[in-house]
C-alpha cells in the first residue's frame, strides 16, 4: 500500500560498453584473481627461499604467542563487537558511544578496585547492571526520541554523547591514565591435582592470568548472550524485531521495550568486557576508542547484525593485530612497523572490497 | 464487535483513508473490496496500530482502541495476517508460531494450538524446523496463518492472503478460513482484490474506492451489484 502511493521511478540501465552481466563477471575475475595471484606469489616466494624451516625454528615462538594472544584478546573484541552488532540489528543505529561506554566500565572497575578493593573479575557483576540501566537511561532519553530522524543525524548524535561521555571522564578523572595490578596474578594455584602456576608457559609462549580469564569470562559470557537470544522468548523476540519490526508489532511484541532491552544488552556487554580488560590494559578518556574502531571493522568482518559473526570476527581481528605487530621482527625482509589499528583497517578496506556482506553475513 | 468510525489515516503528508466508517459483527466473516491504492491495506494497518489514526475512531468491544499501541491491540485479540507476509524469515517455523503465541492469553495454550496449527496445516509440520524464508509462497502464506492462529484471534483480518499464490493454495486457505469461522466462531476481515472469491465467502462487504466507503451491503447483493459487476469483477 504504502509503496502504491509513491510516484513511480523508472530505474534505467546504465549503459555501458560491455552488457552488465559480462561486467560483473570480469569483475569478479579480476577480484579474486588478484586476490590470488598475491598468494601464489607469496607461497611461491617462501618455497623458493627454502628457509621456511630454519625460519620457523628462529621466529616459531614469537608466532605462536602473537596467535595465542591474539585468540585471548580477540575474545574480548568478539564481546565489544557483539554488543554492537545487536544493537545495529534491532534499532538499526550505528552506535558510536559503544567505545565511550566501554571507557565508563573501565573507571567503574577502577573506581571499585581503588576505593573498595573489589576485585575485577567480581565488579563484572557490577559493570554489566550499571551499564544495562545505563544503556536503558539513554536509549529512553536520547536515542528513542530520534528513532524516526534520518540515519546520518542518528549516528551524529551518538557521536555528540561519546564526546560528551569522554570530556565529562575528563572532568571527573583527569586524563592521567590509570591501571590496576592484580596481586595473584603471578601466584599458583592448585585445581585439585593440576597446579597452575601463572604465568603459564604454553608451548613454549606465556599465557598471563589476566588474558587467560579475560578469554575464559568472554566466552562465558557470549555463551550467555547467546543462549538468551536463541532459547529464550525475550531472545526470540529480540530476533524477530531485528528480522522484521512491523511482523514483530503484528504478533504482539513491544518493539519500544525490546529496542530499550536490546540496547542495555548491547552497552551491558561493554560493561563486562571493560571489567576484563583493565588488568592488563590502562584507561584514560578515550581508552575506548581503539575497542570502538575494531568493534566497528568486527562488525562488518562478522556481518551486520550477526551475533555469532561478531564472535568470530573477533578472533580474526586479535589474531590479525598480534599477528601485525611481530610482522617487522620475523619476516626475512624489511616490513615497516606501525601501530596495531593499521591492520584492522587493513582488514576492513579487503573485507569491503572482497565480502562486503561480512562471513556470515547474506547479500 | 469492531466498529471504525470516521476514521481518518495516511503516511507523512499524504492522507488515504478520508473518513471511512465500517462495522464487523461478532461471528461474521466481512470481506474489504477495492482497487489498488484505494485504502484496504492503510485500513487493517491504522486498526493494527501500525499506523495512527489522525481522526476518527476504532472501537473493538466497546474500547476505543486507536490510540493503542499495537502490542496492546495484539493482546486484545485483534490479529492481522499482513500483505507481503512479515514472516521472521530466519527463524524456523517452529519459532514463528512459537512467536504467534507471544502475548499472554495465548503463551499459556501455546502447546495446544501447536498441534491443532499442524493438523490444519502438514507441510507446516513436516518443515517445522526450516527457517521461514526457504519454504515456497504457499508455504510462507500458511505459516502467516498459522502464526496469526497462534495468537488465538478474536477478530482474524487477513490482507490480500490470494496474492501471487496458485489458486489451489488460494482455495485451501479460504478453506481454512470458513473453517475457523465455522468452528471457533472467530470473526473475519478479510480484504482482497479477488473480488468473487471473496463475496461469495464474506457475509457482508464494503467496496472500497480512493479512501472512501464507496458501496455495502451483503456479499450477494454486491455480487448482484451492477457497478461492481463492471469494476471489479470485469463481467
Amino acid at each position: 500500500m504504502a509503496s502504491e502511493q509513491q510516484p513511480m521511478t523508472i530505474i534505467k540501465p546504465r549503459q555501458g560498453l560491455l552488457p552488465r552481466e559480462t561486467r560483473q563477471q570480469l569483475m569478479r575475475l579480476l577480484r579474486y584473481g588478484l586476490g590470488g595471484l598475491v598468494i601464489v606469489a607469496i607461497v611461491w616466494t617462501l618455497l623458493n627461499t627454502g628457509a621456511i624451516s630454519t625460519w620457523y625454528g628462529q621466529w616459531g615462538v614469537v608466532l605462536r604467542q602473537a596467535l595465542v594472544t591474539g585468540v585471548l584478546v580477540g575474545s574480548v573484541f568478539g564481546l565489544v563487537a557483539m554488543g554492537l552488532t545487536l544493537i545495529f540489528g534491532v534499532l538499526h543505529i550505528i552506535n558510536f558511544a559503544h567505545g565511550a561506554l566501554l571507557t565508563v566500565g573501565m573507571y567503574i572497575t577502577f573506581t571499585l578496585f581503588e576505593s573498595f578493593n573489589v576485585d575485577p573479575y567480581l565488579s563484572v557483576f557490577v559493570t554489566i547492571p550499571a551499564l544495562f540501566i545505563l544503556g536503558i537511561i539513554i536509549q529512553r532519553l536520547i536515542i528513542h526520541p530520534a528513532r524516526n530522524a534520518p540515519g546520518h543525524n542518528q549516528l551524529l548524535l551518538t557521536l555528540g554523547l561519546a564526546l560528551f561521555i569522554e570530556n565529562a571522564l575528563l572532568v571527573g578523572f583527569t586524563a592521567t591514565p590509570r591501571f590496576i595490578r592484580l596481586s595473584y596474578a603471578r601466584d599458583e594455584f592448585s585445581l585439585g591435582p593440576i597446579t597452575l602456576d601463572f604465568p603459564l608457559r604454553v608451548f613454549g609462549t606465556t599465557v598471563t592470568l589476566e588474558k587467560l580469564a579475560a578469554f575464559i569470562f568472554a566466552l562465558l559470557l557470549t555463551g550467555v548472550l547467546y543462549f538468551i537470544l536463541q532459547r529464550t522468548d525475550l531472545g526470540k523476540a529480540i530476533r524477530a524485531t531485528a528480522q522484521d519490526k512491523e511482523g514483530a508489532a503484528l504478533v504482539g511484541i513491544d518493539i519500544d521495550r525490546i529496542s530499550m532491552i536490546t540496547f542495555g544488552i548491547g552497552t551491558a556487554c561493554v560493561g563486562a568486557a571493560a571489567a576484563l580488560v583493565l588488568p592488563f590494559l590502562q584507561v584514560d578518556p578515550v581508552a575506548g576508542n581503539a575497542f570502538n574502531i575494531t568493534a566497528f571493522v568486527i562488525v562488518v568482518l562478522g556481518g551486520m547484525g550477526n551475533v555469532l559473526g561478531a564472535l568470530i570476527g573477533g578472533l580474526i581481528i586479535g589474531l590479525t593485530q598480534e599477528l601485525w605487530v611481530v610482522l617487522p621482527v620475523v619476516l626475512p625482509f624489511p616490513f615497516p612497523s606501525s601501530t596495531k589499528l593499521l591492520s584492522v583497517f587493513i582488514v576492513f578496506v579487503l573485507v569491503l572490497f572482497f565480502r562486503p556482506q561480512g562471513i556470515l553475513g547474506k547479500k | 464487535m469492531l466498529t471504525i468510525d470516521h476514521l481518518v489515516a495516511g503516511y507523512g503528508d499524504v492522507e488515504i483513508l478520508h473518513g471511512i466508517s465500517l462495522e464487523v459483527n461478532a461471528g461474521e466473516i466481512v470481506a474489504l473490496i477495492g482497487a489498488n491504492g484505494a485504502g484496504k491495506t492503510t485500513t487493517l494497518k491504522t486498526i493494527s496500530g501500525l499506523i495512527h489514526a489522525r481522526s476518527g475512531s476504532i472501537t473493538f468491544e466497546g474500547q476505543p482502541i486507536h490510540d493503542w499501541p499495537s502490542h496492546r491491540i495484539v493482546a486484545a485479540g485483534v490479529i492481522q495476517v499482513a500483505e507481503g507476509r512479515k514472516l521472521f524469515p530466519q527463524l524456523s517455523v517452529l519459532e514463528n508460531l512459537e512467536l504467534g503465541a507471544f502475548v499472554k492469553p495465548a503463551k499459556h495454550n501455546r502447546q495446544k494450538n501447536l498441534v491443532r496449527i499442524f493438523e490444519m496445516f502438514p507441510r507446516l509440520a513436516e518443515r517445522k524446523s526450516q527457517m521461514a524464508g526457504t519454504l515456497s509462497g504457499g508455504e510462507q502464506q500458511m505459516l502467516a496463518v498459522g502464526r496469526a492462529l497462534m495468537s488465538q484471534p478474536r477478530i482474524l483480518m487477513l490482507d490480500e492472503p490470494s496474492l501471487g499464490l496458485a489458486p489451489m493454495i488460494v482455495a485451501d486457505i479460504f478453506n481454512v478460513v470458513t473453517e475457523i469461522n465455522k468452528n471457533d466462531g472467530t470473526t473475519i476481515l478479510i480484504v482482497e482484490q479477488n473480488a468473487v472469491q471473496t463475496l461469495t465467502l464474506a457475509d457482508r462487504g464494503y467496496v472500497l474506492e480512493n479512501g472512501e466507503i464507496a458501496l455495502s451491503g451483503t456479499g450477494d447483493e454486491l455480487l448482484q451489484d451492477d457497478r461492481i459487476r463492471t469494476a471489479y469483477l470485469g463481467l
